[in-house]
């Protein structure tokens, strides 16, 4: 791969249909970021890791669909697995309502906590809407995956994507990834593979995901949010601001009868402002 | 591997049986995902589970296990009966136009040559007709090899084939349809297979039958094909090639049986008879060569002409000392003591339990290893009593790979170098100094005290320069081999001679360290695939080393035609270059300079045929592979229900008089089979953090439907039993294990994967799945059958 430049945008395309549910990526990230990860504990058989959090930067997330007839096709369908990841959004909430300014947007384009300046409020755990990130209890911090920051300055990619063995993970300059992934789906499809769908990869979820994934079923089954539900409440969301807007003249108005009533003597001691913002 | 990992890429369909490399190889599982992302190759994952190969395969065929045999025969029966084998090939690279003698006989699943008092086949009873020295050539003859094949296999119609292996008939024609178009010279396909075959009392014969297979289809030797063993560790390839198994000295050679009083008897025992004019019979022309320059490795200024260069210095077993074997004396009392290293005996033999009482037998055993194992701490097994063990059990501190260099020998047979990452930790010490150390202090004993077999201890030649501590570069050289006469390490096996002047630790080996260096430490790869990969086919010639003679496919003179060229010349594994008058390409198997022609060698250069071999007497249960059931089994054998199971499988309770520990259907009534899970590498891995929070407790995987008939659900406490033991553990209930008609019954598989024991980070667990197996092996190679067992369930 060519130099890793700052002021270019990089992420992963991790592509589902070639994963083979190993985790490699769920050690190779606890190794490189000295995640000592939880007490270990049985979850299912296979994803004994239940969720991304501050321990778990990666996660395979395993669905099961397998029928019971003998011979069902593969090709990732039937079994579904995710190496799901912080998915470095275009428009982060959690950048949003960090108060300290803690969360910030890299040279590489990332979504990335500083760790010395978060204060560990704990807004950034609400407002990510794919649960990515918890708090380390130990560290009073707050902590998701970094895209591997220390590495991309070594000029090293990330190392769940080094230590991918299929190439599920791929990671890379977002433009050429979107290129990568746009042709792959092609080839699926030619292929047959009429379920392989692109997710995050353009600007209907929030605002485009830096680290988007070809998926083989509706996001929902992936417990994603679909392009429906993948907005940020937003100040340039015209329709919000509209709305908005419309509360603010009627509260206005409402206020304005409001002070008009209480002129009128009889009903100003009980009369309450019926709107107002 | 008869090809390597990066040739996978070059198949057009791959057919994955008794494996599960997504989970248990997932790097080299890349391999198999580029030729179906890049040429889109179809992968049919033929198995009792829906693994997470299954997952990205093109075809999950759900098979009963162990039934793999009547599944490659219905293949074979459908290349024959539709006339889609490779006829060209068939006729040039194989012995199919041999005629077999008249003896030849198979009838309700016996073979000619059985004896009821051994209980075993005489395999020189499957012999050819011979004309003068040689075997007689006529494909047309109804004896002919072709003729019985098409007769042996006729029976194993899809509706047979549905009846044992419980895969629909549509679903089977099905993949009979894809592996028919790979008999067409510009198609290629291989087969990758792992211990799912190996595991079972009819192993060899399930690997042979897949083999078969490829040799009808014109799929041996060619890249992209071959029948490809995905071995278990890191080098378990190695491990072999220089004898790990009783039965064979380094190099595949066989161990010397009692009454072979000089090398004549022994290599009138042992070697290949040239059986064809114009077969090389490379090996029995060597086998010489190869025993004599070993026993001057051995034994140095010791082994001279006059003393057979000490061959009767050399064990010569009076029995069987397999791995059940083992066991099997010390729970007779034979045995006073064991040395374990690089394993756990209590973990990974069969019958656990029988196993504990083995080692409760002993009067020492000696654990070398990294770890605490559960053969250090064998006592605290569940339901022993520590005061009822006597055996005194010594811990050897020994180093982990990763604290020596050395070299590991990959699936593709390629030598690797690594150096060492760590130094050693405390008192540990590699596996081989503590070994020089006890030889020494044995070898001063016997200066002292004298002894029996004292030559034998005498004439060991130790030529490193501290043979406390001989380097691990020191043993790579002597594994080489010299020539004695100019003190220069070989680049060829072809060099070593039986006069005594060379020397070679494992002929096989034999060129991998040769005067340049050492060349398991070349790494000339894809940094530059111009000059590193000339022919564009992956073989990578420089880097590492791979046996023999850094040949990346094995018996790829079948690559090409009669006439030298390649069968698919987008494919070429090597070609005849008549301005050159050489073969280029791959490293030949073959003589270089060797020109196509009627009188030019036959294409198997080791066989005494000079042909892969369709029929053989080179395994013990039959010249043609056969369905037997598993030793428990849930039905009767549906081609000749009086002769079920194989009739030459050892049974070592039976012979040493103890009772039968094997169970009916009757009492457990569901079919089990024990495997590994990506996240764990056998038992080691209990001590490594982060592969404990990945799979952190034993589990059994149960089929939904069964589940749903017994309560039992997902995380549930379970009770397994088989008539040898009991596991309590989670159930992991999913219909990734769905039922399976069987001849109108239907079967459930319970899956047993094996990793937990008493020891490691989560001491809480207890249970050891081997428990759970029967103590037998494959009739052959002795293999416990691990894979196809008897069990039953309940909730707890």
């Amino acid at each position: 791969m060519a130099a890793i430049t700052p002021g270019r945008a990089y992420g992963f395309f991790t592509d589902t249909s070639v994963c083979i549910g190993c985790k490699a990526c769920e050690v190779a990230c606890k190794e490189w970021n000295e995640l000592p990860g939880h007490e270990p504990a049985f979850g299912d058989g296979y994803d004994n890791t239940g969720s991304l959090d501050a321990q778990n930067w990666r996660r395979v997330q395993f669905i099961d669909n397998v029928p019971d007839e003998t011979m069902s096709a593969g090709q990732g369908k039937a079994w579904l697995m995710m190496s799901d990841v912080c998915k470095h959004c275009k428009e982060a909430s959690c950048m949003e309502v960090c108060p300290t300014g803690a969360i910030i947007r890299t040279e590489f384009d990332s979504v990335f906590i500083q760790p010395d300046v978060c204060n560990g409020c704990r807004n950034c755990i609400a407002a990510c809407p794919y649960d990515v990130i918890t708090q380390d209890e130990d560290k009073g911090v707050a902590q998701k995956c970094t895209l591997c920051y220390d590495r991309l300055q070594g000029d090293m990619e990330p190392a769940c994507a080094k230590a991918c063995p299929t190439e599920s993970i791929q990671f890379g300059p977002v433009d050429e990834l979107r290129e990568a992934a746009r042709q792959r789906v092609t080839d699926l499809h030619d292929q047959g593979v009429t379920e392989a769908r692109l997710y995050g990869e353009d600007s209907d979820i929030y605002g485009g995901l830096n680290a988007f994934f070809l998926l083989m079923d509706e996001p929902e089954a992936y417990r994603l949010p679909n392009k429906e539900n993948a907005k940020l409440p937003r100040r340039n969301n015209l329709g919000g601001y509209l709305g908005t807007l419309g509360t603010a003249v009627l509260g206005v108005l409402g206020g304005l009868i409001a002070l008009r009533r209480r002129r009128e003597p009889v009903a100003a001691s009980q009369a309450e402002p019926e709107a107002g913002e | 591997m008869t090809n390597h990992w990066r040739d996978i890429r070059h198949a057009d369909l791959i057919l994955i049986n008794g494996a599960n490399p997504a989970e248990a190889h997932p790097v080299g599982f890349r391999w198999l995902m580029r030729a179906k992302l890049d040429r889109g190759a179809k992968l049919v994952h033929a198995d009792p589970r829906f693994t997470r190969t299954s997952a990205v395969a093109d075809h999950h065929v759900r098979i009963r296990t162990g039934t793999d045999v009547a599944y490659f025969g219905g293949l074979i029966n459908y290349v024959l009966e539709n006339d889609l084998y490779h006829k060209e090939y068939v006729e040039y690279a194989t012995n199919a136009g041999l005629v077999v003698s008249e003896d030849y006989e198979f009838d309700e699943g016996m073979f000619n040559g059985f004896d009821e008092a051994s209980g075993t086949y005489d395999t020189t009873a499957w012999a050819y007709e011979t004309e003068g020295e040689h075997a007689k050539v006529d494909i047309d003859h109804p004896r002919s090899v072709l003729n019985l094949l098409r007769k042996h296999y006729s029976r194993y119609t899809p509706e047979m084939v549905e009846r044992i292996t419980g895969i629909p008939r549509d679903q089977f024609l099905e993949v009979a349809k894809l592996v028919g178009e790979m008999g067409q010279p510009d198609k290629v396909m291989t087969i990758v297979y792992a211990v799912g075959l190996t595991h079972h009392t009819t192993g060899v014969q399930l690997i042979r039958s897949g083999a078969l297979l490829q040799l009808l289809l014109g799929n041996m030797g060619r890249p992209g094909g071959g029948m490809n063993a995905e071995r278990g560790h890191a080098n378990i390839q190695g491990n072999t090639d220089h004898a790990i198994s009783w039965e064979i000295l380094p190099g595949y050679l066989r161990i010397p049986a009692p009454g072979q009083r000089d090398i004549d008897d022994y290599m009138a025992a042992s070697a290949p008879k040239k059986l064809h004019p114009n077969a090389a019979n490379f090996f029995g022309e060597n086998y010489r060569n190869f025993l004599v320059s070993l026993l001057k490795t051995f034994y140095g200024d010791k082994a001279t002409k006059d003393n057979e260069f000490a061959f009767n210095n050399l064990p010569k077993p009076a029995q069987n000392s397999s791995w059940i074997s083992i066991f099997d004396q010390a729970l007779q009392g034979k045995m006073e003591g064991v040395m374990l290293s690089g394993m756990t005996a209590t973990s990974i033999g069969p019958d656990s339990n029988q196993v504990l009482q083995a080692l409760s037998n002993l009067k020492w055993l000696c654990v070398m290893d990294a770890f605490q194992t559960t053969s250090s701490e064998f006592w605290r097994a569940p339901d022993m009593d520590p005061a009822k063990v006597q055996t005194e059990v010594f811990m050897l501190p020994a180093t982990h790979w990763i604290e020596k260099d050395g070299s590991f020998t990959n699936s593709g047979r390629w030598a690797q170098w690594k150096e060492q990452v760590l130094p050693p930790e405390g008192e540990a010490r590699h596996d081989h100094w503590i070994l020089a150390e006890l030889f020494l202090r044995v070898r001063d004993l016997y200066r002292q005290d004298g002894g029996k077999g004292a030559d034998l201890i005498f004439d060991i030649d130790l030529p490193y320069e501290n043979p406390r501590k001989p380097t691990l570069d020191e043993l790579a050289q002597e594994v080489n081999g010299k020539n004695l006469s100019t003190g220069e390490r070989l680049e060829t096996f072809a060099d070593l001679k039986d006069d005594g002047t060379t020397t070679a630790g494992d002929w096989i080996y034999t060129g991998h360290y040769p005067e340049s260096g050492n060349l398991t430490k070349r790494r000339d790869g894809i940094q530059d695939p111009d000059k590193n990969d000339p022919t564009g086919m992956g073989f990578y010639h420089n880097w590492a080393w791979s046996w023999p003679l850094n040949r990346r496919v094995m018996y790829n003179r079948a690559s090409a035609d009669p006439q030298g060229r390649a069968w698919d010349p987008e494919r070429p594994g090597i070609t005849w270059d008549a301005g050159k008058r050489s073969w280029v390409g791959d490293v030949p198997d073959y003589k270089p300079d060797a020109a196509p022609g009627a009188d030019a060698p036959l294409p198997f250069i080791m066989t005494g045929e000079g042909t892969g071999r369709l029929f053989s007497n080179g395994v013990a249960d039959g010249p043609f592979p056969e369905h037997y059931e598993p030793i428990e089994s849930p039905v009767e054998n549906p081609l000749h229900p009086n002769v079920s199971a194989t009739p030459v499988t050892y049974q070592y309770d039976k012979q040493a008089g103890r009772p039968s520990r094997f169970g009916t259907a009757a009492e457990f009534p569901y079919v089990a089979t024990s495997y590994r899970l990506t996240e764990h590498e056998h038992y080691v891995t209990q001590n490594v953090e982060k592969l404990v929070q990945l799979q952190p407790e034993a589990f059994v995987e149960v089929p939904a439907e069964l589940a749903r008939e017994k309560g039992i659900e997902n995380g549930d406490n379970v009770r397994v039993s088989s008539r040898r033991g009991k596991l309590e553990v989670r159930a992991v209930v999913t219909k990734r294990l769905g039922p399976l008609q069987i001849d109108g019954k239907k079967i459930y598989h319970i899956g047993i994967p094996i990793h937990w024991g008493f020891v490691g980070i989560n001491s809480g667990q207890h249970w050891l799945a081997n428990a759970l197996t029967p103590f037998v092996g494959d009739a052959s190679s002795r293999t416990p059958e691990f894979k196809a067992f008897l069990v039953n369930i309940e909730k707890m």
